[in-house]
């Protein structure tokens, strides 16, 4: 009992303050160059000031997605239990409150192919963003404002966001190390 | 001295003549010669660019453009760094020496990225800009991106005994590199160590040389001239980020118009912790570093 109610309170919090002012997501069907990217328009304080802005598709790992095609009724019917997990996404490795959380907390156990918020509400891997809103409502705010995260393009027109899960895979969101490109050289010191 | 005494000169009519006409053939010198690029009529600076985009084209074998896009009005461009999301990685070095044709030998690079110790805090005294972990961000460290700050109370600007450096009307810090005399009065008088010096012929190899070129920005530059950021003037003044934001992997770089109260910067100012590089100075840079979280 007590497992379920800090995270539910938690994201009960979180959904009455980002929930007047969520990100307006309109799946576009097709536009030119970005076939499968998502549009969305950030909240603005004037509305005369809509800008356009692009997310690219979730980064799947090959080959996972639908994941209906191997989770359906008949051929894998859905275990509530919490257990690791020995025969498929053993790889899989959560570093993200795993004292408290497992898969089921994300991902929808109905409907394999989208995951859910703390309502119940299911979500679509596109909008994985007000998942992760509901306990990082802070970065949330900032990263619909444009501070929060990478963006490519105008600093006054349309630009290309990215998913949390872009940079934070959402099993280990830290972000990884990276190599350092080369030092610079010292100055050259004239030869005496 | 005595009233009737006149007082004689060895001038004599003919010197006066040749003196008068050589200040008159110097100041005529002066009005129609050579001038700095931000008081040239638009109708000589489109001849120089068409000139320069000829001699780059035919250097580099690549068609190269040299833009002279303008200051849009009722902009005034600022950039932010969150300190918290910096971790060293040096793409945003790397970005901007494709982008702007900085030399590769000898090397300049208009961004610094300075590793600093937490325990001590900012501290320049004790940074370190040739830190080269097998991965970064190491442990008690932060990184702290050092370039132009586009002081609104520039001292380069200042203190440059020829006017060739001057903040344009869009906050961006300028020099024509075709007036720099290259005293380096400007790199003494800044306080961030932004500005870098040619003391060798700069060289880009052929083929990664960026054509898309701004007369105040990034084309090639002589031997003997001071250069440094100009917020990728091509590109932000074409309405695009800058090369060093879009490379950074962390998203730690903001870049926008701080006259806009909807834009990013407006953003950070009004909600996140902001603090100067030697405020103490009374520079009044126009890049802001913060802390996201």
């Amino acid at each position: 009992m007590h497992r379920t109610v800090i995270p539910l309170s938690c994201a009960v919090a979180a959904l009455a303050a980002w929930g007047c002012g969520r990100v307006g997501v309109d799946r576009v069907a097709t536009t030119e160059s970005h076939q499968a990217m998502t549009a969305i328009v950030p909240p603005r304080a004037s509305a005369a000031v809509q800008l356009r802005v692009e997310v690219p598709p979730p980064p799947f790992s090959e080959g996972v997605f639908p994941c209906s095609e191997c989770h359906n009724e008949t051929d894998l019917p859905p275990n509530r239990t919490r257990r690791p997990l020995v025969d498929a996404h053993d790889e899989i490795v959560l570093k993200h409150d795993e004292e408290n959380r497992w898969c089921l907390d994300c991902h929808d156990t109905n409907n394999r192919d989208r995951l859910h918020l703390a309502s119940g509400e299911t979500v679509a891997f596109e909008e994985s963003y007000r998942i992760c809103g509901q306990c990082h409502g802070e970065k949330y705010r900032d990263w619909r404002a444009g501070v929060h995260g990478r963006r490519i393009g105008e600093w006054n027109g349309a630009k290309q966001y990215l998913l949390c899960v872009h940079c934070h895979s959402p099993h280990q969101p830290r972000f990884k190390s990276l190599e350092p490109r080369p030092a610079p050289r010292r100055p050259m010191r004239p030869a005496r | 001295m005595a009233k009737d005494e006149t007082v004689t000169t060895d001038v004599t009519r003919r010197q006066f003549a040749s003196v008068a006409a050589a200040a008159a053939a110097g100041w005529l010198l002066t009005a129609c010669g050579p001038r700095r690029l931000h008081e040239i009529p638009r109708d000589r600076l489109r001849e120089a660019i068409s000139e320069w985009e000829r001699d780059y084209s035919e250097k580099y074998s690549q068609a190269v453009t040299v833009s002279d896009t303008g200051p849009m009005p009722g902009v005034l461009f600022a950039m932010a760094l969150d300190l918290s999301r910096c971790n060293g990685n040096r793409l945003c070095v790397d970005a901007c020496v494709t982008e702007n044709n900085q030399s590769r030998d000898p090397e300049v690079q208009w961004i610094r990225v300075l590793s600093m110790d937490k325990e001590k805090g900012i501290d320049f005294a004790d940074a370190d800009p040739y830190y080269d972990p097998k991965e970064v961000p190491e442990p008690n460290r932060f990184y702290v991106p050092v370039a132009c700050q586009h002081c609104r109370n520039a001292p380069c600007t200042k203190v440059c005994p020829v006017g060739a450096t001057w903040t344009e009307p869009d906050g961006i810090v300028v020099i024509d590199y075709d007036w720099c005399i290259g005293c380096r009065c400007c790199m003494a008088a800044c306080p961030y160590g932004a500005r870098h010096f040619n003391w060798q012929a700069p060289s880009v190899p052929q083929g990664q040389v960026n054509p898309s070129m701004h007369y105040l920005g990034n084309r090639p530059r002589p031997k003997g001239v001071v250069e440094k950021c100009t917020f990728c003037i091509q590109r932000t003044r074409a309405g695009r980020y800058p090369a060093c934001l879009e490379a950074c992997p962390t998203g730690a770089r903001k870049f926008g118009n701080m006259l806009d109260p909807e834009s990013e910067i407006r953003y950070i100012l009004e909600n996140k912790r902001v603090l100067l590089l030697k405020q103490e100075l009374n520079t009044m840079p126009k890049f802001f570093y913060f802390y996201g979280t």
